[in-house]
């Protein structure tokens, strides 16, 4: 940022010269206090992505930033499980974020429309069921997984699907109520008179109702695809071969066992796995910051 | 008010919809069938029953006319129930029990498993010959009795007489059901052969067929005898009896145990261990008070940071404020786990980025010194979480209202009033739900300590593998021993796990209470 234009242009009422003292105390600090906080935010990144092209591969080797750039890292993943952990990730993040939209939004629906006995009694249950973290119970949840296995065993321990049914178990509680304030806002007026002209409560739902809350939609779908993409504890305690591991468990194994030797093929596998939540949230930053606050602000 | 009952539910024709919606429920009656099935056949009578419940309330709900706000909730409510609801209420009946390493399993589990740990090869104890088979994967003998019959079995199906079988010289050369190995395929799996044992009977205490040469079997019989009728278990080698006792594990007159026990339930004990317990409580207190600092720090310092810096770039004539804005939020894009283990290396003290360029050469223990461990874990947090905090800070900064901003400079305050009276408590009744939320996200923030430090330093005087930066998670998680560096104790682990629950919920329940309040006044 230059430091001799003031912005004094664009607005008429200010005087067309502020002297250097009265800029500071205006928006000089602004603009240094916004350089530090991009460096602090971006020396990290920064140095991911040197390191990951760094020719050693090793930590000490990447402490010169940019000192050599090869692909050797990111070719060398290739010879790893890497790329079936981020198929594994993103097949699991991807069915969890979609089922969660759908279930949680079909609940959302049933509370926000339709008047029934056990409706205020559900929706207390949700607030109180939604303050335990699944996580907590991960031990339980391993040994129901063993019980499970036994009988059926695709819903057992190593499993993806029965990764993915733990995680939509979670769905209702967390997201049920952001999209219940939010169908609540869309006016039954609509329903109502879809209703009259002979719409019935599904084509109600699909076609309208899913319709107009398409950007809270988003939003859960989102956060629920970005949650389950780092979710750690759980995977790592029910998915024990190398092969249906998730990049969480896959990468941590890396750095934790010969963190020094492992380095060039983390930090390659750490920005290639960063990219496709980079990208989405940057994409649709209007929108996951939209539902972030909009629980709060609206009051 | 209610709905008409009759309209749009459970409609008869045969429209695409109602099609649809026959295919879903026939799959699901399908797999749900196969799933009640496996039940029956593994004999697991709980998942049966709820199997079968959960199957009637689906063809219920999307069948009948009167439960049409079931149709919208069933879906993530069985998934609710089953993955939610159910393990918190296993999580507290496991917490109430001794499960873990050395009581895994049922009374009668444990008892068979006592048996065949102490079966030895009986002196004098006739030789039969023996013939290794398969079915299909799974290997099994086939013994000759002198009277010249055939019976086979494997390990988990015990002996029983075959018909059909062609013999030659003692050796079975064909087998109906099964199919006789080449001795080179013997070879092969020679280990696995060695290690088999083939149940005589369904009762243990007839002891099991075992071979070292393949062609030979001898009758192997435990060393102890279970007597089910006085509950007793009796070493046929010394003499002595034990009984079983409270703690689920057969106990001898003189206070020596078997080592295997089962089950049971075992009241508040694991709540005394955690607290009371010399080996736990030290270090519990010392995690409990850790665990709150490191939420509460953790919670003021990102808000605080993201608060300023939202401050800062709240000001439309900032020039390169989108600029500022979308790399600032940059840290919040990268999934937790990434952040942590890179943070991990370069706070490496002798290679890492930090000690080797930022701070020229020094060798600082970042992640290995107690105290500094914790600023580590704080500082990279406060690197993770600012930006979330900032996100909600501008959006809360720029929805303010602008009349009351306007009305409070007409009646002449100043900035610094304004800013007092009413820009902070707006932005605090509006930020409190997420600070909240943040406190108890960060009050389990397993994967940042997990993966940063693993909860080290160690506690040089604890016994347990816990240390200076565990929170209550991630010692839940070396308790349970599933990480495998401990011996497993899910009782314990359980117990912990309520604790936590308590802990969150309350401070969540008084928090919101409180933040009622202050909407109130605003």
């Amino acid at each position: 940022m230059s430091t001799t234009t003031a912005p004094a242009t664009r607005r008429v009422a200010l005087p067309r010269r502020t002297s250097p003292a009265r800029w500071f105390s205006d928006l000089g600090w602004r603009h240094l206090v916004g350089v530090l906080a991009v460096a602090y935010a971006g020396f990290p990144l920064v140095y991911v992505v040197s390191a990951s092209l760094a020719e050693g591969g090793t930590l000490t080797g990447s402490n010169d930033l940019f000192a050599s750039v090869s692909s050797a890292n990111y070719v060398a993943l290739g010879g790893t499980k890497f790329w079936t952990w981020m198929g594994n990730t993103l097949v699991v993040a991807v069915a969890t974020g979609a089922g969660t939209v759908l279930m949680g939004a079909a609940a959302a629906y049933a509370f926000s429309r339709f008047r029934f006995s056990g409706r205020r009694v559900g929706l207390t249950a949700l607030l109180i069921i939604q303050m335990f973290p699944q996580m907590l119970a991960f031990v339980a949840i391993f040994l129901l997984l063993i019980s499970l296995g036994d009988v059926v065993p695709v819903l057992g321990l190593d499993s993806k699907l029965s990764l993915i049914c733990v995680y939509l178990g979670g769905a209702l509680g967390v997201n049920t109520f952001l999209m219940y304030g939010f169908f609540n806002t869309v006016p039954r007026e609509i329903d109502e008179a879809a209703k009259i002209d002979g719409a019935s409560h599904a084509q109600i739902y699909w076609t309208i109702v899913l319709r107009l809350t398409a950007p809270i939609l988003a939003v859960v779908g989102l956060l629920s695809f970005i949650a389950t993409f780092g979710e750690f504890i759980i995977a790592r305690v029910l998915l024990q071969s190398e092969e249906s591991w998730t990049l969480a468990v896959g990468l941590y194994g890396w750095v934790s066992s010969l963190q020094d030797a492992n380095w060039g093929l983390f930090t390659a596998g750490a920005v290639v796995s960063a990219l496709p939540v980079l990208a989405l949230f940057l994409f649709l930053q209007k929108y996951i910051v939209g539902g972030l606050t909009a629980g709060s602000v609206k009051g | 008010m209610m709905q008409p009952v009759t309209r749009g539910s459970g409609r008869t024709g045969w429209s695409p919809g109602f099609l649809v919606k026959l295919v879903l429920i026939a799959l699901v009656d399908a797999l749900g069938v196969y799933a009640v099935l496996a039940a029956w056949g593994a004999e697991s009578w709980g998942l049966l029953a709820a199997m079968v419940a959960l199957l009637l309330a689906a063809n219920w709900a999307y069948f009948s006319k009167r439960a049409l706000p079931l149709k919208y909730i069933l879906p993530g409510l069985a998934f609710l129930l089953v993955y939610q609801v159910y393990v918190v209420a296993y999580t507290g009946y496991v917490a109430f029990t001794n499960y873990g390493d050395g009581h895994n399993s049922t009374k009668e589990q444990a008892v068979e498993a006592l048996l065949v740990q102490n079966e030895r090869r009986v002196e004098g104890s006739p030789s039969s010959p023996l013939t290794v088979v398969a079915a299909g994967e799974t290997l099994g003998f086939a013994i000759v009795s002198p009277e010249g019959g055939v019976r086979a079995g494997t390990a988990d199906e015990p002996l029983t007489a075959v018909d059909g079988a062609a013999v030659d010289a003692g050796q079975v050369t064909a087998l109906p059901g099964y199919e006789v190995l080449e001795y080179a395929e013997v070879l092969e799996r020679q280990q696995e052969v060695t290690d088999l044992r083939v149940p005589v009977s369904e009762d243990p205490n007839d002891g099991s067929i075992r071979t070292q040469d393949a062609r030979t079997g001898y009758v192997f019989t435990s060393t102890l005898t279970y007597d089910a009728a006085s509950d007793t278990m009796t070493d046929t080698t010394t003499g002595v009896t034990y009984t079983p006792n409270d703690d689920g594990q057969f106990e001898a007159a003189d206070g020596t145990t078997l080592p295997v026990g089962w089950r049971v339930l075992v009241g508040l004990d694991n709540f005394v261990t955690a607290f009371g317990d010399d080996r736990y409580a030290g270090p519990f207190a010392k995690i409990l008070l850790w665990t709150f600092a490191f939420a509460v720090i953790s919670v003021a310092s990102t808000f605080l940071l993201g608060l300023f810096l939202a401050i800062a770039f709240n000001d439309a004539r900032l020039r390169g404020r989108r600029f500022y804005r979308t790399l600032v939020i940059l840290p919040y894009a990268i999934p937790g786990f990434l952040a942590a283990l890179l943070w991990s290396g370069m706070l490496n003290r002798s290679y890492g980025f930090v000690n080797e360029v930022l701070l020229g050469g020094a060798e600082v223990p970042w992640l290995t010194d107690p105290v500094l461990a914790k600023l580590a874990v704080l500082g990279v947090n406060l690197w993770l979480g600012f930006p979330y905090m900032f996100l909600i800070c501008t959006g809360a900064l720029q929805s303010l209202p602008g009349d009351v901003l306007e009305a409070a400079r007409i009646d002449g305050a100043g900035r610094w009033r304004t800013w007092r009276s009413i820009t902070l408590p707006l932005l605090l009744v509006a930020t409190a739900p997420l600070l909240i939320s943040s406190f108890a996200f960060n009050f389990n923030n397993f994967t940042l300590i997990y993966m940063l430090t693993g909860g080290g330093p160690r506690f040089d005087d604890a016994s347990v593998p816990l240390g200076h930066t565990d929170i209550l998670i991630s010692m839940v998680y070396s308790v349970s021993g599933l990480d495998g560096t401990a011996a497993k104790d899910y009782g314990l682990a359980s117990a912990l796990s309520i604790v936590i629950f308590v802990v969150v919920a309350t401070i969540s329940a008084l928090a919101f209470r409180r933040t009622r309040s202050l909407e109130e006044i605003a």
